[in-house]
């Protein structure tokens, strides 16, 4: 078994761009769910939305990077009105039903070979990276030490990433820090109680749904960055992995998002490399290395269960301040 | 051109089509002979799909021709072909090799009029993919009146409703009775669908399907029960928010859903034909199978003992009881806890029975089939009423005909996306759905 070669990959995803676009994803969730108890499940639309709207952008219409990165991010809020209209009226299980729901139709939309010339179809988008990398200022040469060793391009990617990232946690932690966060833990707690004193409880849902929304949709962009925009990606498991890392962090918390998807990729990663190893080397004499590489989302499974039975209040959570009182 | 060919059955399996392009992208480089200057990493794409009434062929032989020399290429297994060629902007020429086609068959529409069919020049914008499909039939074609396939849609709808039926009335009662919206119950679906594959499928134990088709439901109908045993009664007891319960419900589908994949691995496998493959016409061109009307009358038998159950016998009255107010229903004597035990025993075994006939319906069993449903399933569920058990049915056969019937004017892979846009439009003008009430939405 190659311990070095496992170590150094599970190191290296600790910058990788999937790190941090989990990262972002989990924030815009900690948004919806953590403050504002809106039960969000079309995470993967969101991000899908950011990631085809960018490459959209640049391969059908031309655009340059950041204006496609806009394009994305606009596409995101618009989804997030129309979304909300219907649905932050209702109770928090039919909001679930409809993201749910709603991403699904978006991955559909994007799967489907009716409009494949625009969207690729099943096979995705690639090769619009010229114009993003045009833009970078790092010299061409390999720079970092150890397992984070990357070129110019890995660099100005993850550069791009961790600037978006610091930007939104800085967005959320001065929101929740505002009387305006405040009246979304309240509606969170009790919507009642907040209308009773006479705020427009839907209205400051929208907002709270328009604003995670985009910062999800960031995370598909700088997920969608580095390699290429498939739509196999997009599916409901990506939605229900965000939820895993948002849960192991501690939804009502700034930096739990981050630290959660962190750990998640970490792990995934070391999993990944580990249990194939085990395999190969035949200390699991019964299962395959496919079956092996399976046997780690069985586990995701698993510790979402456990998580939000034993710690649902994350590792950085306050048991006071649970997201599921209602 | 939709209104003549049969969309394909296999089309419903949306998910697939993720797997199906790594596979996609693996076969093209395995059948493409890589010539002159067409390599392997060019940026762009040409592909397409060969079918003969929806069914696809393998092995069919293409040529590309354009900037990057010729290249050749074979259908894969699902009637895919797709190459990498280095230029966008310009014409490419595929050409189908019709002698590789099976036999009495050939290419008979010529989308580009150029008077050879298997000849079609196009040219690659600049989102840098080309799709090329051929539409083969049997010499002529025969082309059936929309009002055939409306009336074969509609028959296939009313199946399919049926099925999504038996899976809506248990996660219904479930709703109702516990308050969890529990996404597992895909993994209810595939579960009846893989047990039974393990009971009579040829490399397993090959019971005959009469017995082994029994056993999978009671199986299944056991799930149920040794899930509210270690999962949610001790949560019940707990005190556990139904939110929390949602979420621990998506653990629980993500971990049965890849143990499943663990066990039966990525394929698709098929279960031997319940009956012999026989088609029956019923009236112009409209034709079903035994095998559908089995099914059907399967569904129907059972849906309608269900519902006298649930209407006539003393513990269905004590769930509609609980569905209206448990703590009422408690303090009237009723034992919640039996009867919520009850519900998840019917549940399970409702679910499996879906999911056998689904495994027969899509055809063929995989390990996510059950997820492929599940919105479908909650949107019948929503378009009834949350809680419903008979609003669960009747959003059942709707969701099941809208899905069939939207197939004639949209396309075959975005009627899943129908049915979904339905779900919310149905949330903005009647969230309490079909047969609900208006208190229960809060």
């Amino acid at each position: 078994m190659n311990w070095l070669q496992i170590f150094d990959n599970t190191l290296s995803s600790v910058l990788s761009p999937a790190t941090i676009g989990y990262a972002l994803a989990a924030l815009g969730l900690a948004m919806h769910f953590g403050y504002g108890g809106l039960l969000n499940m079309g995470v993967a639309g969101f991000m899908a939305l950011g990631a085809y709207g960018y490459a959209i952008s640049i391969l059908t219409f031309g655009f340059p990077w950041w204006l496609a990165a806009l394009v994305g991010l606009g596409a995101a809020a618009v989804f997030a009105l129309i979304l909300g209209i219907p649905t932050l009226r209702l109770r928090g299980d039919y909001l679930a039903i409809a993201t749910i729901a709603a991403a699904e139709v978006l991955r559909l939309m994007f799967m489907t070979t009716q409009f494949e010339d625009v969207t690729g179809s099943a096979d995705g988008l690639a090769g619009y990276h010229a114009s993003f990398r045009a833009s970078n200022p790092i010299p061409e040469g390999t720079y970092g030490f150890g397992p984070w060793t990357y070129n110019e391009t890995g660099w100005w990617v993850r550069i791009m990433g961790l600037l978006t990232l610091a930007f939104a946690v800085l967005v959320v932690w001065m929101l929740t820090r505002s009387p305006w966060g405040r009246v979304m833990k309240g509606i969170r707690e009790d919507e009642d109680a907040i209308r009773s004193l006479g705020k427009n409880v839907f209205s400051y849902k929208m907002q709270s749904l328009v604003l995670g929304g985009v910062i999800m949709a960031a995370g598909g962009v700088v997920y969608a960055l580095p390699s290429s925009v498939a739509p196999g990606l997009y599916v409901t498991s990506l939605t229900f992995f965000v939820w895993t890392a948002l849960l192991l962090g501690g939804a009502a918390t700034v930096f739990g998002p981050v630290l959660g998807s962190l750990i998640f990729w970490v792990i995934q990663t070391f999993l990944s490399n580990f249990l194939p190893a085990l395999v190969e080397a035949g200390i699991l004499p019964f299962m395959s290395t496919s079956q092996a590489g399976t046997l780690r989302f069985i586990l995701v499974g698993v510790a979402l269960m456990l998580l939000v039975i034993f710690m649902p209040q994350g590792l950085l959570g306050d048991k006071k301040e649970l997201t599921f009182v209602r | 051109m939709k209104h003549t060919i049969a969309p394909s059955r296999r089309s419903r399996a949306g998910a697939h089509l993720a797997l199906a392009g790594v596979l996609l992208a693996l076969l093209a480089w395995l059948f493409a002979p890589t010539p002159a200057h067409a390599a392997e990493g060019d940026p762009y794409t040409v592909s397409g799909n060969v079918q003969l009434d929806g069914e696809p062929l393998e092995g069919v032989a293409l040529t590309i021709d354009g900037p990057g020399g010729e290249q050749e290429v074979e259908t894969d297994a699902d009637g895919r072909w797709s190459v990498k060629v280095p230029e966008r902007g310009v014409e490419y020429t595929v050409t189908l090799d019709e002698s590789t086609l099976p036999e009495g068959i050939a290419v008979i529409e010529d989308p580009d009029g150029d008077g050879q069919t298997n000849v079609t020049t196009s040219e690659m914008g600049q989102g840098g993919r080309l799709t090329v499909n051929f539409f083969i039939g049997e010499g002529e074609r025969n082309v059936t009146s929309f009002f055939d396939q409306f009336v074969q849609r509609l028959f296939l709808g009313l199946n399919f409703g049926l099925m999504l039926g038996l899976a809506a009335v248990g996660l219904s009662l479930v709703f109702g009775t516990t308050g969890i919206s529990n996404f597992a119950h895909a993994e209810m679906v595939t579960f009846g669908a893989v047990t039974a594959l393990m009971l009579v499928g040829p490399a397993t134990l090959a019971l005959p399907v009469w017995l082994g088709i029994p056993i999978a439901v009671i199986l299944s109908a056991l799930l149920g029960l040794v899930l509210d045993g270690i999962v949610w009664r001790p949560l019940r007891r707990r005190g556990v928010g139904v939110v929390q319960l949602m979420i621990l419900s998506i653990g629980l589908s993500l971990a049965l859903r890849y143990l499943f994949n663990f066990f039966i691995g990525g394929d698709t496998q098929q279960l031997p034909p319940m009956v012999p493959n026989v088609s029956i016409p019923l009236f112009g061109a409209v034709t079903t199978s035994l095998n559908d009307i089995v099914s059907m009358s399967i569904s129907i038998v059972v849906i309608v003992a269900f519902a006298l159950w649930l209407t006539r016998s003393r513990l269905g009255k004590a769930t509609r009881a609980i569905s209206d107010n448990p703590s009422l229903a408690a303090a009237s004597g009723i034992d919640v806890d039996h009867v919520v035990r009850i519900v998840w025993i019917i549940s399970g075994a409702l679910a499996g029975l879906a999911g056998i006939l689904y495994a027969y319906y899509r055809p063929g069993i995989r390990w996510d089939m059950g997820a492929q449903i599940l919105l479908l399933v909650f949107a019948a569920v929503t378009l009834g009423g949350l809680g419903t058990a008979f609003g669960a049915l009747v959003g059942s056969i709707v969701i099941g005909l809208l899905t069939e019937l939207s197939s004639l004017w949209i396309p075959a892979d975005l009627r899943y996306a129908g049915a979904l846009v339905v779900l919310i439009i149905i949330l903005l003008v009647r969230p309490q759905g079909i047969l609900g009430r208006r208190e229960r939405i809060g």
